[in-house]
């Protein structure tokens, strides 16, 4: 079965060429029309593989009041993303082989974005006793996190990194270090002070990332292979500690996340909850700092933490309501509208695609003949306004509302087949 | 969300961010008027006649609730009561529920007190109405702060150059943030002071505020010394070693006012641990306005209501 985008361009390239898809790989570039099969016009767009989401909360089992998958992965495919994976911090937690391929199963029906499942390092979550990582992984398990809790235990997360280590598996943290972010909801500085919000100071990240990469430097230099990915960086301190980690050649990855380099805390002088995230935002200097991280190579790539939530949620008192900012449909655009020309188109793509996709451990995406089929289209000039009443996701709230973007996605092709057409 | 209304009178009282000087001194001149009314045999004006008041009361509080109350009545609004412990809102209905379910009731303001900051700006952004914060988190406490500079001003008749001395708790105090933001604006200059655990740095960069930990020093040629009040929870949260440890260096006693300027007058915004964060006899001593700061709460409420609801459609 034939797929074959028509009028499309290649990064760098005025040119406008064709790309025919043959069951689910790329067969190859401007081939006669006789091979074409079904078409669709790219309308001059620029095409680049499909963007990996390494991180997003799709709530399911179990919230889906928030979102579930056919919301969050329509949501996910309309932003240009043909891979995600999900976390585990659900109800039930994501620590048993059973919902792993139930959840694949369900999403494999759906025809969207192609899902994959972080399961939990620990059972329930709960950082005493690991769960059954090798069975994990057998079902399909892509990493293992606990995120949305903190590993506190620290004999359990090394634990934890020499058996995911065993099964070349990475293991992601959410690195704050929960007695020093105490009650924090906020990043602890200025504007709280100012605001009289209880504050979760940079020195949580920071500290929690020191602790876990010297635990990865002893298993490493013992013989161990752990794989250590810092999720969601939100400050400078947090950032220079993954740098140095870097430097000594430690098997660290990081990420980092658009709302932590296009938002600050004096976003909360309104006292929305909608900015309420966790990490918090942090101030203009770890944003820039964290651009930097981007430039210099320390950031492998980019996750948008999407964590939807009900809007009624998100409109308690910012002591109640909880952590999470969701925006997976329009990452792409704010990451292109404000970094493409700093940071470079290429390099961009890099951080969306390839980035996420070494820190798994996957094969690198391409666009050459004989690759998987996830494509992207997006058109690279015109304007709109963030319309939150459009999203797919059952969250219809954003904080980029009615900002003017450009760069939305056009088309988003998921193994050879359309997942999301502008149209 | 302090949108500002008519003739760049602000529509809220939330905090003091969008209140010029002048609109401020304008309060306390109500105020005045306000303790002249109280001082009648018959204590009540028609200003507020027809217009409903609600108290929103998230987290309990007897003394500001009774204040606010006797307020709105002497000037004729009607007055009801909400109360709810922040976790019954927990429990399902949001903010927002609550504030839109109440503002089907046609009030006309909300004095609102609450556990989390900000949730007074939340409330004046559901209702569409004026709204009165009557403590919000650790965020501010306006009336407080506008009572507390009304009993300066009462005794020294202008607040300009007046040193105000705040010790204790200042992290999780809404009055030391109120009154920081406030005092400098008419003039005076002031110090928070307290434990290093308790005295968050970035208030410093606050205008005319000035962080000392050596209360000795914070009080030296103070016009007047404010007390804040010591939570018990303190000592569990570890930011104390233990009450004693305070008292030997913070309470506000005697011997810590005569570095002071002869003369100064001792606040404390109320309910006192006698003994704690001051000592018994300076409470009830001559240097003490603590009673008379009630009693111009309900003036300086009075004040505040009237500048809101009167004179407007």
């Amino acid at each position: 079965m034939n797929l074959t985008i028509t009028n499309v361009k290649r990064l760098g390239s005025t040119e406008r060429e064709s790309v025919t898809i043959e069951d689910g790989i790329i067969k190859g570039w401007n081939l006669p029309e006789e091979g074409h099969g079904e078409t669709v016009d790219g309308q001059g767009g620029t095409i680049i593989p499909a963007l990996i989401e390494p991180h997003a909360h799709l709530r399911e089992p179990g919230q889906t009041e928030k979102e579930d998958l056919a919301s969050g992965l329509a949501a996910a495919a309309a932003g240009g993303y043909g891979n995600v994976v999900c976390m585990p911090n659900t109800s039930p937690v994501i620590d048993d082989p059973a919902i792993v391929r139930a959840l694949q199963e369900k999403a494999a029906g759906l025809g969207l974005a192609r899902l994959h499942v972080a399961a939990a390092l620990t059972q329930g979550q709960k950082g005493e006793q690991l769960a059954e990582l090798s069975a994990l992984k057998e079902a399909g398990a892509v990493m293992f996190t606990d995120d949305g809790r903190t590993n506190e235990n620290a004999r359990v997360l090394r634990l934890g990194l020499e058996y995911a280590g065993s099964l070349d598996m990475v293991v992601s943290v959410h690195a704050e270090d929960a007695t020093l972010r105490a009650d924090g909801v906020m990043n602890e500085g200025e504007v709280s002070q100012a605001l009289g919000v209880p504050g979760n100071p940079t020195a949580a990240e920071a500290a929690r990332i020191a602790r876990d990469v010297e635990i990865v430097a002893w298993l490493a230099e013992r013989g161990n292979r752990p794989r250590l990915h810092v999720q969601h960086l939100s400050s400078a301190a947090g950032l220079n500690r993954v740098r140095e980690a870097k430097r000594r050649g430690l098997p660290v990855t990081c990420e980092v996340s658009p709302h932590h380099l296009t938002l600050t805390d004096e976003k909360l002088r309104s006292f929305d909850a909608l900015y309420k995230v966790a990490p918090p935002l942090r101030t203009q200097a770890d944003a820039d700092e964290l651009f930097e991280g981007l430039l210099d190579g320390t950031v492998d790539c980019i996750g948008t933490d999407h964590a939807p939530h009900t809007q009624a949620e998100k409109e308690r008192d910012l002591l109640e309501a909880p952590f999470g900012i969701p925006y997976i449909e329009v990452a792409w655009p704010v990451m292109y509208t404000r970094f493409a020309e700093k940071l470079g188109v290429e390099k961009l793509v890099d951080l969306m695609t390839a980035g996420p996709a070494r820190v798994l451990g996957w094969p690198e995406p391409s666009l050459e003949a004989g690759a998987p089929a996830d494509l992207m289209v997006f058109d690279p000039e015109t304007e709109r306004k963030v319309n939150p009443a459009t999203f797919q996701s059952k969250a219809k709230f954003c904080p980029y509302s009615g900002e003017t973007l450009k760069g939305w996605p056009v088309l988003t092709v998921v193994g050879g087949v359309v997942a999301y057409s502008a149209e | 969300m302090t949108a500002a209304g008519i003739g760049g009178r602000p529509r809220h009282l939330l905090d003091f961010q969008d209140w010029a000087p002048e609109r401020l001194s304008a309060l306390l001149d109500g105020a005045d008027t306000m303790l002249n009314v109280l001082s009648r045999p018959v204590k009540k004006v028609p200003a507020l006649q027809g217009l409903t008041v609600c108290t929103a009361f998230f987290e309990n509080s007897t003394r500001t609730k009774v204040s606010f109350e006797l307020a709105a009545r002497r000037m004729s609004a009607d007055v009801v009561s909400f109360a709810a412990g922040a976790s019954s809102v927990s429990k399902g209905e949001s903010l927002r529920d609550t504030v839109e379910t109440l503002t089907a009731y046609q009030m006309d303001a909300y004095i609102v007190r609450h556990s989390a900051s900000g949730a007074a700006h939340l409330v004046a952004r559901y209702s569409g109405k004026p709204v009165i914060n009557a403590g919000d988190g650790r965020r501010a406490h306006p009336t407080q702060a506008l009572l507390d500079a009304y009993t300066i001003r009462q005794e020294y008749g202008d607040l300009k150059g007046k040193k105000v001395a705040i010790i204790g708790d200042v992290l999780h105090s809404r009055v030391a943030r109120s009154n920081a933001e406030l005092l400098p604006k008419l003039g005076a200059e002031v110090t928070l002071c307290g434990p290093a655990t308790l005295l968050p740095l970035e208030l410093g960069q606050m205008p005319g505020v000035t962080l000392i930990t050596d209360p000795r020093e914070a009080v030296r040629g103070a016009h007047a010394v404010m007390a804040l009040r010591l939570q018990q929870e303190r000592m569990q949260g570890g930011y104390l070693a233990s009450m004693q440890d305070y008292v030997n260096t913070y309470q506000v006693n005697e011997a810590l006012l005569a570095e002071a300027e002869d003369g100064a007058i001792v606040l404390h915004p109320g309910p006192m641990n006698r003994d704690l964060e001051i000592s018994g006899d300076v409470a009830d001593g001559e240097r003490s306005r603590i009673l008379k700061q009630v009693s111009n709460g309900q003036a300086v409420r009075m004040s505040v209501l009237y500048h809101l609801l009167v004179g407007r459609d």
